[in-house]
Order: C-alpha cells, then sequence, then structure tokens
C-alpha cells in the first residue's frame, strides 16, 4: 500500500487557545482515495484538528505544515480551502431549513447568467448532483420538508458542487438512524471507489471498523497512532484501547439490580401532534416502571418516544388528550413542567445545547436550575449553598472543568451531559427520564454515564431511558418496551433481549404478545 | 501576578472581577474627569451634579425595567409614551378630579400595571413579538396622551413636583452641609464596607480564595472615598438643595432590582428565558408568567419615569417623554446586555445611562448644541457595542459584553476562549 500517493499529510501542528492546548505536535498522514477514520475521546482535538485544516483556523494561528497535494498550504478562511477542494460536513448541518434543496446547494455558488441565478442550470446541475449522493427528491423541496438522512445527503451533495477532493465529516451519522447510516456509509464506500478521499469522525466504532481504511487516534491533544485497518487487523476494542489508553474489559460496568414495586404508570396514553391535531403522536399508550428499575424505549426516529416522554413531563409536547399517570398509587395530573418537576419526575433532553442547557450560565447555575427552590430561603438565593451543590455534583460525577464557575459552552459533550444529569439529580427525582443519554458522547464517559444511571437506580429511583442504540438499551435496561408509530409495540425482558428481536418489534404495528 | 494585574482584576469587583468591568467604569471615571477639567471644573460642582441626576433620573428608572426586558429577549418602544400617557392622567387626576398627590401616585402606578399587563398579555400569551407590541404601544399611549390632554399642558400641584424636583429636608445641628445627605453617605460608606466583608466570608465558604487583603481595602477606600466625596458634594450645595428625592428613588430602585435580579428564583428565570427559552421551559420555569411580569414592570416604572418627570417639569404636555426609549435602550446596551438576550445587569445599565448622562451634561456645559449632542451620543453607542463585538470576535476579552458577569457571580475562567466556544450562545439567541 506504500506506492499509493499521499494526498494530505498535516505535520506537527500545534494549537493553542489561551490557557488550554488543543493540540500538541499532532501529525496525520491520509493517502489518496482512501477513508480515513479519526477517532478520540471528546475533547481529544480531533474537531479543532478539521478546523485547522479547513482554515477555520487560519495559517499563522497554529504551528506545523499542512502539506496538501504535495505542496504546503496556507489556508487564511473555509473559502481558501474550499477552493482547493477541501469540504467539511459539520455534525451540526448548515442548511437553511426555508430553502429548497437546489438553493442550498448553491449557496454562495449560483450559477449566473447575465449576472442573474440561472435556475434552469442550477435545478439541472442540482439534480445531478443529488443522484450521485442518492437523493431521490425534487430539487424545489423544502429542507424542512425531508428528513435529517437526506439533509445530510444534501449537504455532501453541496460538497460536490464545489468539486470536492477531501470531504471531512464530522459525526456524520449522529443523527441517522440505522438505515439512513447504512446508505451514508455505502455512499462513502462508492466515493472512494471513485478516487474521493474522506476523512470521518465518528463516535460510532463499529462503522470506522466496517468502513475505514486506516485510522489515526487522538488523545488529549496528541497523535496516538495510525492504524491500518486491514494489515493491523483492528477491532473495536483495539480502537477502544487506543482512545482511553487502557482495556474496557466491559462497556456496561456491572450490575444487580434490585428492582421493588411497580411505582409509576401511564395509562392509554393519548396525545395529539402540537400543529396538525389530525396526527395522533401517542397512541393508546401504557407502560409501568418499577422502584430500582431501567426501563428501555426502544424505536426508530420518528417513532414517537421522545414525543411520548415530554408529553409526560408536564405535557411540554403536543396536545393532551387523554391519559392517566399514576405514581405511588395515586393520580397525578401534570399540566406543566413544574408540576412534574414537583411530582418527582425528571427528564434529560436528547439535545443538550438547544433544550438542556443555557449555554451562557456556568456549571454552577445550570446544577440548580430546575430546582432553585431548594437553595433559596424566603426566595433568596443563597450563593454558597449554591456552590456547595454544584461542587458536590461536580466531584460526585467527576466532570472535568476546573471551576464550578466555568461556563458550560466550554465543556465537552460528556461533561455537559454530566451538567445536566447533575442539575436533574438535584432536583431529587423519583423517576428520571432520559432520552438519547449518550448521544455525541465518547466511549470512556459514556461508561461514566451507564455507572450514574445504575446508582439512580440503585437508589430506587425509576430510570427510563431513550436510545437508538441497541446495544445500549440491551446492556443497560432491566425491560425494554419497543415504540413504533406513536404506539407501544411490545415488553421484552432482559434475557430475551437482542437486537434481532427489537428491531423487529420497532418495525412493525403487530402488538407482540408480551412477556 | 503582578501587583497591577491583581489590582486591575480585583478592585472593582465585589467578590472577584476581571478587567472588563474596570474598563467600563474606567471610562465613565475618564469621561467624568476629562468634562471635569474642560468645563473648569463646572462638571463636579454640587449644582450641576444634582441637576445631572435630577435630569436623569427618570431615564436611568427606565434603564432598570429595560435591562430585564432586553435580558429577557425582549424589547420595548413605548416606555416614553407610556411614562407621557401616565403623566397626563395622574395631572389630571390632581387638578380635575381633585385627587390628592399620593394617591395620585398611587393611581399612576396602577395606570402603569393595567398598560403592562396590556402588553404583557399580548407577548407572552398571544405571542406577538415585543418589537411589535410596544410599537403598537407608543404609536397608542401617544395619542391617548393627546387625546386626553387635548394635546395641552396641564400643570400638577406643589406636594407632588417634590418626587421631581424636591430634595432631603434639613435637620439637625448647623454642620454647614445638608445633614440629610451626610447621613446617607455614611450609609452607604457602612454598607460598603458590610458588603465586602461579607463578600469574603462568602468567597472563603465557597473554598475559594479571597481577594488579597490589601486589594479589599484598597477598593473600599476607593469606594468610601468616592461616596464621602459625593456626599459632601451633594450636602454642600446651595442651601434647600441636597441629594435629589428623584436620587434616592433611583438609589432605592437599582438596590431592589439589582437584589432582585441577582438573588431571587424570579430574577433567574428572566436570565434562564433569555438565554434559552425552550430550555427554562423544560426546567420548570414558567415562560408566559416570565414574559408578562418583565412588560409589565417595565410599564410601572415608565409610568414612574414619567410621573417624576412630570413632577420636575411642573406640568404633563404632549411631547414629554419624547425619544426616551432609545435612551434607556442606549444605556442598557452600552451597559454590556446582549441583543440576544441572556446577559446584562442593572449596575451595568447604570453606568451605561452614566456615560451617556455626564456626555450630554458635559456637552452642553460647553454649549455644544443638541444636534451635535445627538450626533456624538450616536457614535459613541455605536462605538463602544463595535469594540465589544470586535474584541469578542477576535476572542480577546470583551469589555462590556461580560460586564454583567463580575456584578452577577465570579468568573474565573480565561478571559479568552476557543472561538468555538464563543461561538455556540450566539445560536441560543432568543428573540420575539
Amino acid at each position: 500500500m506504500n506506492d499509493v500517493p499521499t494526498l494530505l499529510e498535516m505535520r506537527s501542528i500545534t494549537k493553542e487557545f489561551p490557557g488550554v492546548k488543543a493540540l500538541s505536535d499532532v501529525n496525520l498522514k491520509v493517502r489518496a482515495g482512501e477513508i480515513h477514520a479519526i477517532c478520540g475521546e471528546n475533547g481529544a482535538g480531533k474537531s479543532t484538528l478539521m478546523k485547522v485544516l479547513s482554515g477555520v483556523y487560519p495559517y499563522g494561528s497554529y504551528d506545523g505544515q499542512i502539506i496538501y497535494q504535495g505542496s504546503e498550504s496556507r489556508f487564511s478562511d473555509i473559502r481558501a480551502s474550499e477552493n482547493a477542494g477541501i469540504v467539511i460536513i459539520h455534525q451540526e448541518l448548515a442548511l437553511i431549513p426555508g430553502m429548497s434543496i437546489a438553493e442550498n446547494i448553491f449557496l454562495g455558488n449560483e450559477p449566473r447568467k447575465h449576472g442573474a441565478i440561472d435556475w434552469k442550470a442550477a435545478n439541472r446541475m442540482a439534480l445531478d448532483l443529488m443522484a450521485r449522493v442518492g437523493l431521490q427528491e425534487d430539487p424545489d423541496t423544502l429542507i424542512k420538508d425531508i428528513g435529517v438522512g437526506k439533509q445530510q445527503l444534501v449537504e455532501i451533495a453541496k460538497a460536490f458542487a464545489k468539486d470536492v477532493k477531501l470531504l471531512i465529516l464530522d459525526e456524520p451519522t449522529a443523527a441517522l438512524n440505522e438505515a439512513d447510516s447504512k446508505h451514508l456509509l455505502d455512499l462513502l464506500r462508492g466515493f472512494r471507489s471513485r478516487g474521493i478521499t474522506s476523512i470521518m469522525i465518528s463516535h460510532k466504532l463499529n462503522e470506522i471498523e466496517a468502513i475505514a481504511d486506516q485510522i489515526t487516534i487522538l488523545r488529549d491533544g496528541r497523535t496516538v497512532e495510525t492504524l491500518d485497518v486491514k494489515a493491523d487487523g483492528v477491532d473495536e476494542d483495539r480502537i477502544v484501547r487506543g482512545m482511553v489508553g487502557r482495556e474496557l474489559s466491559s462497556r456496561f460496568p456491572d450490575h444487580t439490580p434490585k428492582i421493588g414495586e411497580v411505582f409509576f404508570e401511564v395509562r392509554d396514553w393519548n396525545v395529539r401532534h402540537p400543529i396538525s391535531a389530525d396526527r395522533q403522536v401517542c397512541k393508546n399508550e401504557s407502560f409501568v416502571v418499577r422502584r430500582g428499575e431501567i426501563v428501555g424505549f426502544a424505536g426508530l426516529m420518528g417513532a414517537g418516544r421522545t414525543e411520548l416522554a415530554m408529553s409526560v413531563f408536564g405535557r411540554s409536547y403536543g396536545v393532551y388528550e387523554s391519559g392517566t399517570i399514576i405514581k405511588d398509587g395515586k393520580e397525578i395530573v401534570l399540566k406543566s413542567v413544574a408540576d412534574a418537576i414537583d411530582n418527582g419526575l425528571a427528564y434529560v433532553s436528547e439535545d443538550r445545547k438547544a433544550l438542556g442547557l443555557n449555554l451562557l450560565d456556568d456549571i454552577k447555575t445550570s446544577t440548580v436550575a430546575a430546582k432553585l427552590s431548594k437553595i433559596s430561603h424566603h426566595g433568596v438565593l443563597n450563593e454558597v449553598e449554591e456552590y456547595q451543590a454544584a461542587e458536590a455534583y461536580r466531584k460526585e460525577l467527576r466532570t472535568k472543568a476546573p471551576t464550578v464557575d466555568e461556563g458550560v459552552s466550554k465543556l465537552s459533550g460528556g461533561n455537559q451531559q454530566k451538567v445536566v444529569l447533575a442539575k436533574w439529580m438535584f432536583s431529587d427525582p423519583d423517576l428520571l427520564i432520559l432520552d438519547e443519554p449518550t448521544r455525541g458522547i465518547d466511549v470512556g464517559a459514556k461508561y461514566e454515564i451507564y455507572g450514574i444511571i445504575q446508582r439512580l437506580a440503585d437508589q430506587g429511583k425509576g430510570v427510563i431511558v431513550i436510545s437508538s442504540e441497541l446495544p445500549e438499551l440491551i446492556g443497560l435496561c432491566d425491560r425494554i418496551y419497543t415504540v413504533f408509530e406513536g404506539a407501544i409495540t411490545g415488553e421484552i425482558a432482559r434475557a430475551d433481549a437482542d437486537p434481532e428481536t427489537l428491531m423487529k418489534q420497532m418495525t412493525s404495528t403487530k402488538k407482540l404478545a408480551s412477556r | 501576578m503582578s501587583r497591577i494585574k491583581d489590582l486591575q482584576k480585583n478592585l472593582f469587583g465585589g467578590t472577584t472581577s476581571n478587567a472588563r468591568q474596570f474598563g467600563m467604569i474606567f471610562t465613565l471615571v475618564a469621561i467624568v474627569l476629562i468634562f471635569q477639567i474642560w468645563t473648569n471644573g463646572l462638571t463636579l460642582r454640587s449644582d450641576n451634579l444634582i441637576a445631572l441626576f435630577q435630569q436623569n433620573s427618570y431615564i436611568l428608572i427606565l434603564a432598570i425595567g429595560m435591562l430585564m426586558v432586553i435580558v429577557a429577549g425582549h424589547i420595548d418602544l413605548s416606555v416614553g409614551s407610556v411614562a407621557a400617557f401616565t403623566g397626563i392622567l395622574v395631572a389630571k387626576s390632581m387638578t380635575e378630579w381633585n385627587l390628592p398627590w399620593p394617591a395620585a401616585i398611587v393611581f399612576g402606578l396602577a395606570i402603569g400595571a393595567v398598560i403592562g399587563a396590556w402588553q404583557g398579555f399580548w407577548v407572552a400569551y398571544i405571542g406577538v413579538p415585543a418589537f411589535i407590541v410596544t410599537l403598537a404601544g407608543m404609536l397608542l399611549f401617544r395619542g391617548g396622551n393627546q387625546f386626553i390632554g387635548n394635546a395641552q399642558s396641564i400643570p400638577v400641584p406643589e406636594g407632588f413636583r417634590e418626587i421631581g424636583s424636591g430634595f432631603l429636608p434639613e435637620f439637625g445641628p448647623n454642620t454647614g452641609y445638608n445633614n440629610a445627605t451626610l447621613l446617607l453617605g455614611l450609609a452607604a460608606a457602612v454598607a460598603v464596607v458590610w458588603r465586602e466583608i461579607r463578600a469574603r466570608n462568602t468567597r472563603r465558604a465557597m473554598d475559594a480564595d479571597p481577594a488579597p487583603m490589601w486589594i479589599s481595602i484598597l477598593r473600599m477606600a476607593v469606594m468610601v472615598g468616592v461616596i464621602a466625596f459625593a456626599a459632601l458634594r451633594f450636602a454642600s450645595g446651595r442651601v434647600g438643595t441636597s441629594f435629589p428625592i428623584s436620587g434616592i428613588i433611583l438609589v432605592a430602585l437599582v438596590i431592589a432590582y439589582s437584589f432582585y435580579t441577582r438573588n431571587t428564583a424570579g430574577g433567574r428565570h428572566i436570565y434562564a428565558v433569555g438565554g434559552n427559552s425552550r430550555a427554562a421551559e423544560l426546567s420548570g420555569v414558567k415562560l408566559k408568567r416570565v414574559n408578562f411580569f418583565v412588560m409589565m414592570n417595565m410599564s410601572v416604572l415608565a409610568a414612574l419615569a414619567g410621573m417624576i418627570f412630570v413632577a420636575r417639569s411642573q406640568a404633563s404636555g404632549p411631547q414629554d417623554g419624547n425619544g426616551w426609549e432609545l435612551d434607556a435602550i442606549a444605556a442598557v446596551f452600552i451597559g454590556g446586555a446582549a441583543v440576544a438576550g441572556g446577559i446584562g445587569t442593572i449596575s451595568g445599565s447604570i453606568v451605561g445611562g452614566l456615560v451617556m448622562a455626564v456626555l450630554n451634561n458635559g456637552l452642553q456645559l460647553q454649549g455644544v448644541g443638541t444636534d451635535k449632542v445627538q450626533i456624538i451620543k450616536g457614535l459613541v453607542l455605536l462605538l463602544a457595542v463595535a469594540i465589544d463585538v470586535y474584541n469578542k470576535s477576535q476572542g480577546r476579552f470583551s469589555i462590556i459584553g461580560s460586564l454583567m458577569r463580575p456584578f452577577r457571580r465570579d468568573d474565573s475562567a480565561p478571559p479568552a476562549s476557543p472561538p468555538d466556544a464563543e461561538r455556540e450562545p450566539a445560536k441560543a439567541a432568543v428573540s420575539g
């Protein structure tokens, strides 16, 4: 393989922010026409490295050299790197929801005729680009009307419109369901066979193992190693070892559940969509949670798991139609989030940044935000108690931050999630609903969060975990409900849970015999 | 760390601080000194200081309410009209309906509350952007003022004028000064010392090192010095003048609202709503109630400001309060509030308002015409915010952007952070 030319070489890249060395002496060598994965825990420096490469951090703001296509490149901004054929697709898609697919593809790059935009040509070219990424839609369709999976494809089509030579994908499948992920990975394979080089950052190690030719592992801003997947016989455990610097004997901490009585029950829950009233998002759903039990909710994207959770959590989603909630033998009516919190419910949202945290806040303020009454006396907040509470959780959850005065926007995903968990643990809930608690979080932090979830259950709380990762549900939960199109389609005990059974029930309306 | 840096970090910050806030207060002090020299000592003369406070107390009162509105992610354009509308009704209530003046004040505040409830209803419960609601209110209540007053001025009685042009009373032994003002200064000095001691204790309870002792002492000395100077100035004015009543109302409101925004759950909810309204809602914050409250509160303060102005000018007229909303909004933004909401402090806004006030006053003392004063004020607003935005985009610390932080809480984070961390709060922008 040594005769394959090198497309990109980043030599001893060092990037410092005031007070933090984000990258130190990082090396990356990407061969032409390969899929090169970059792995590392959150905060290892992957995104920073890609920002250096794409000119977000311009030449001069870092040390080291970028050799691209045989000569040194000094990108002054993103435009410069794009002109050289390097296109980065961020985790948070940069599309404009109110514009059409074609408009988005050519945004900033519009085909012109006599100074005006040539829409005929644009649509024709858009169709051509969409075909290359396997996207079958009308180019006039608005972005907001297509799913995340297709939006991702639009982003890639947009990259092709710029004549891409090196495609960088940051967590491309993080928000995709299994089918869309598979399509995307197939697409990348197709690009490889056509000689396009890709760099992929991902936490999904199984995908990396399946698709990458080489893997570069970063840890704490340094290059640990570059592995050749075939030659080195790399598997997931090998990658994990490189990332965390130690063996993870198991992905889940050992746990013996102490399950008690049923204490929380939802019966015949019906909720309508907030805007289109004829759409039923929860159809007669019923479920129970026992003390000390971790209950999973499995389902495909859009199955209505988040909608169910949020509508139970003080009707924070949709229009309530009918259904009862019974807690500790008594019916409770939760008309607002405040009611839900007062009745011992907590909901950790799947979208940390948009729904879980105020990014202007520091750790301290965030920790106490859901239960200010606990640190107030006669309506006056006690700063010292606030500090002590936040500090206690920081230590207990091992949140990595110098002090609790640190702004949450400066924390990595895993640490932000710990702050959100602390916020809801601080509210003393009996039932915690965790929606995708480990999304976008690296392996090490995931393990810690599983441990926290198990400890919470051991304290006699009920925990509901909503997750799109089946291994996570199977490894963590004592019982799993499957949800399909707004209805609960099955209930599976831990002993019987395997991916095939779950997947079958997640995709079928027929209610299987529950055990 | 060098002593100079120590000083910069700690001089003006309650508990700890950083250089940014230092910068803003420094700007104010610099402007005062420049005008003091330029006007040959006129700026800091007793009568000028007293006039400065009387002329600007109502704008600063508006800035308090406006800060809360802006932090919650809204704006209020109607304050000038609401002030004028309240003013004319209150004036009429006393001259034509013979309401005694204390009752008229209560009546005025009630009008403010009703108007505020009206605007709050549209903003919070119907979801009309505050910009539109208050733009409508601006027209509505300006028209209302002129309709009720027949576009004429209505004078107000003697007793009522006290709240706008009254002073602390004279009593006690003849010290050559106004004793009440001296006592007030003494109380303020004691409060400053008490606060510093408390802040040190709080720091210790948080296992953090308090600022070095010499800095605490220096800080107290500076603050006490400024208070003593101000007290003596205000107390040594023409006989019969002293610290104005409107200034006392202002100081009381600043203390009360600073406490509310900083130390109560209700205050924190305003910041939560402005920072990320959806996240706040999912944390149990009653979004509608908070929005309703900030809009209503603003109108009550506007009513109060209107009454103080009417009391000072001895009559309510059809042009009262023209352009006040812009002065109040400018004060808040110069004082470091974020346009997107979630960031800002009462004290910052007051400093911002004072910068504008001193500038206005100093230029007028120099005989600069109102045309040029407006041009200069406009440029100052633009420049102050532009420098801040530019510094932020450069990853350097912003002078006013986080002016609030030191007042609100400790900020021991490094002054600059990676740009991606800086950019994220912008995405959480909330409006309307």
